[in-house]
């Protein structure tokens, strides 16, 4: 039979877009705007569904572009709102610099990202190039491995997002998890509803009590301290988020943090990825233990704020680990968890780790299983001595050598 | 995982409704006490080319996020994809394929160059020609892949469908009960 974690939720058969939209509808947030692309269509699709019948008091505005969607939802926020809006790949793309405006405001702003490769060639298929483009936005990152991750994050995103003064996306992966229809448990809607609570904002522009500009011109007087206080508010939104988490924990039952271990503490290989590929991985990981070969995982949940200081010590005893990026920097040097990861670890004193960079699955290319053991495979080679580890970025699966 | 997952694979045409069959097959497996997954093939879908979706069925929480490539089940919703559609790729000795046509398992068999035992055939577009009263083979199809998989409660699948197709034909009481009927009779007349 199938077990809930919350005694009183009920299990439902849905899809990520299905089941963020059935989030987003408990949630109702002031303002809906969206502009569909595919694959987050169904999202906003569904949730216009509920403004049109009354199930939801939430204002949707339908808009141009994508452009115009986040804008709308950044001009919401800041009159006071709590406002929503959800995108995929050149979608987000056509936002990128109302992106940087609603961290630069400090506006709470929310998205339900769906990750999908960007444009050129044409691909409408999973990659993390479209949120990982934007990770140095000021924006809160959270990605899912699956639906129930999803619906978790989002529901958990709002009070962070709100906490903290920074926009935030959670997204998951584009068709895989997106299209992809199973079990997920639905907490009450009274329940949702109690957690996410009603969003009281400091200040905002339609208190006409309390008069203020926001957006105005900021030179070289205070432009850098501002730019400093964001970036310190994101800093100091990782307390917030372990805050949330463990009232979510609290609340319905299930634990999040930072990141997930799996089967980490005892490890000499390790993985470290992100998104719905962590499932695959951690089967792998379960059969390789049972042939007794020391593997373990850890799946990053939440990419911005990066969590630098933990990751190092969760990884300091591993011989060699594989980070796996499912987007590419094109920067002539290593993508964007392989950096970040590195620069934590080599900061924090961590030098033991080889750590190997490959990457996979860019525009929905399979990532297999066999291939994953390949390589474990590998990083039992580096770590007994066998083989060196390779310099720069091992692509895998791809037909180019 | 200790109890062996089941993993299926539909193949129809764009319009079909496979993906719709793998959804509802899913959703009413799930009502049963059992974890699934369903989803489409991805990429863009054109009205008429061959299309594939895919369930996955488990005691256990299902983690793997990837393609299927060695389905348990395979079901057709079209034989004309016989010719065009390499639909026992991946099928192993033990897999079974569920195909809509008129003809036999023996024509099924030859035809595909697998074990007569391996095919199980059911003539869906006329049950769904005489019970829908259109040819919309996903429904019944889902009736016969019930019975060949063996292990799962048609009653329960049933009950769930009914739930599902009352609320969404609730001004059509005919519909569902078509439907209904074509998944009882193809349950009862797919043969090996």
């Amino acid at each position: 039979m199938i077990k809930k974690v919350y005694s009183k939720s009920k299990l439902v058969a849905k899809t990520g877009n299905e089941v963020i939209a059935e989030a987003l509808r408990q949630i109702e947030p002031d303002v809906i705007a969206a502009y569909p692309i595919t694959p987050a269509t169904e999202i906003v699709q569904i949730f216009s569904q509920f403004v049109a019948d009354g199930v939801v008091k939430s204002e949707y505005i339908a808009v141009e572009s994508e452009h115009s969607a986040i804008s709308a939802t950044i001009a919401a926020s800041a009159a006071g709102a709590r406002a929503m809006t959800s995108t995929s790949s050149q979608g987000l793309s056509l936002m990128w610099e109302m992106l940087y405006i609603a961290a630069g405001l400090r506006l709470p702003v929310i998205m339900a990202e769906v990750n999908r490769a960007i444009s050129a060639p044409i691909n409408i298929n999973a990659d993390h190039s479209d949120t990982m483009g934007t990770r140095d936005a000021g924006w809160i990152q959270i990605y899912s491995e699956n639906s129930q991750e999803a619906y978790d994050n989002i529901i958990q995103v709002t009070r962070i997002a709100e906490k903290a003064k920074l926009p935030a996306m959670v997204t998951m992966d584009g068709f895989i998890t997106s299209h992809c229809m199973e079990v997920v448990e639905v907490y009450p809607d009274a329940d949702v509803k109690t957690f996410v609570g009603e969003y009281k904002p400091e200040r905002y522009l339609l208190d006409i009590k309390k008069p203020y500009t926001l957006g105005a011109i900021d030179l070289q007087d205070y432009y850098f301290e501002h730019r400093y206080q964001l970036a310190q508010a994101v800093r100091d939104a990782k307390d917030i988020i372990l805050d949330i988490a463990g009232e979510f924990e609290r609340t319905f039952g299930r634990k999040y943090g930072f990141y997930e271990k799996y089967m980490l503490d005892d490890a000499e290989v390790a993985i470290v990825i992100i998104g719905s590929t962590a499932g695959n991985v951690k089967a792998v990981v379960k059969e390789l233990r049972e042939k007794g070969i020391k593997a373990g995982l850890l799946k990053i949940r939440v990419y911005r704020p990066f969590p630098s200081e933990q990751i190092a010590k969760e990884l300091a005893h591993v011989k060699v680990i594989a980070v796996m990026d499912r987007s590419d920097s094109c920067s002539g040097a290593f993508p964007p968890i392989y950096s970040d990861l590195t620069a934590s670890l080599y900061s924090a004193g961590v030098v033991g780790p080889k750590i190997l960079s490959y990457v996979y699955g860019i525009g929905g290319r399979e990532f297999s299983s066999e291939q994953i053991v390949d390589v474990y495979e590998k990083l039992g080679k580096v770590a007994s001595g066998a083989e060196k580890p390779f310099k720069g970025v091992e692509y895998i699966n791809i037909r180019i050598k | 995982m200790s109890v062996k997952m089941i993993e299926v694979r539909w193949h129809g045409r764009g319009g079909q409704g496979a993906k719709t069959a793998a959804l509802l097959f899913a959703e009413a497996v799930m009502a049963t006490g059992k974890y699934i997954q369903a989803f489409p093939e991805y990429g863009p879908e054109r009205m008429g080319a061959p299309v594939q979706s895919f369930n996955r069925i488990s005691e256990e929480p299902i983690i793997i996020h990837s393609g299927i490539k060695n389905p348990d089940y395979v079901v057709v919703l079209d034989s004309s994809l016989m010719e065009s559609v390499p639909v026992t790729e991946g099928l192993g000795k033990g897999g079974k394929i569920v195909i809509n046509t008129s003809l036999s398992t023996s024509k099924i068999a030859q035809k595909l160059d697998i074990d007569i035992s391996q095919v199980h055939v059911v003539n869906a577009s006329q049950i769904a020609l005489e019970t829908i009263g259109r040819d919309i083979p996903n429904t019944p199809m889902l009736g016969a892949l019930v019975k060949v998989i063996g292990t799962l409660d048609i009653n329960g699948v049933l009950e769930d469908i009914e739930t599902k197709l009352t609320a969404k034909f609730r001004h059509k009481p005919g519909v569902m009960k078509g439907n209904l009927t074509s998944i009882k009779r193809a349950f009862d007349e797919v043969k090996n």
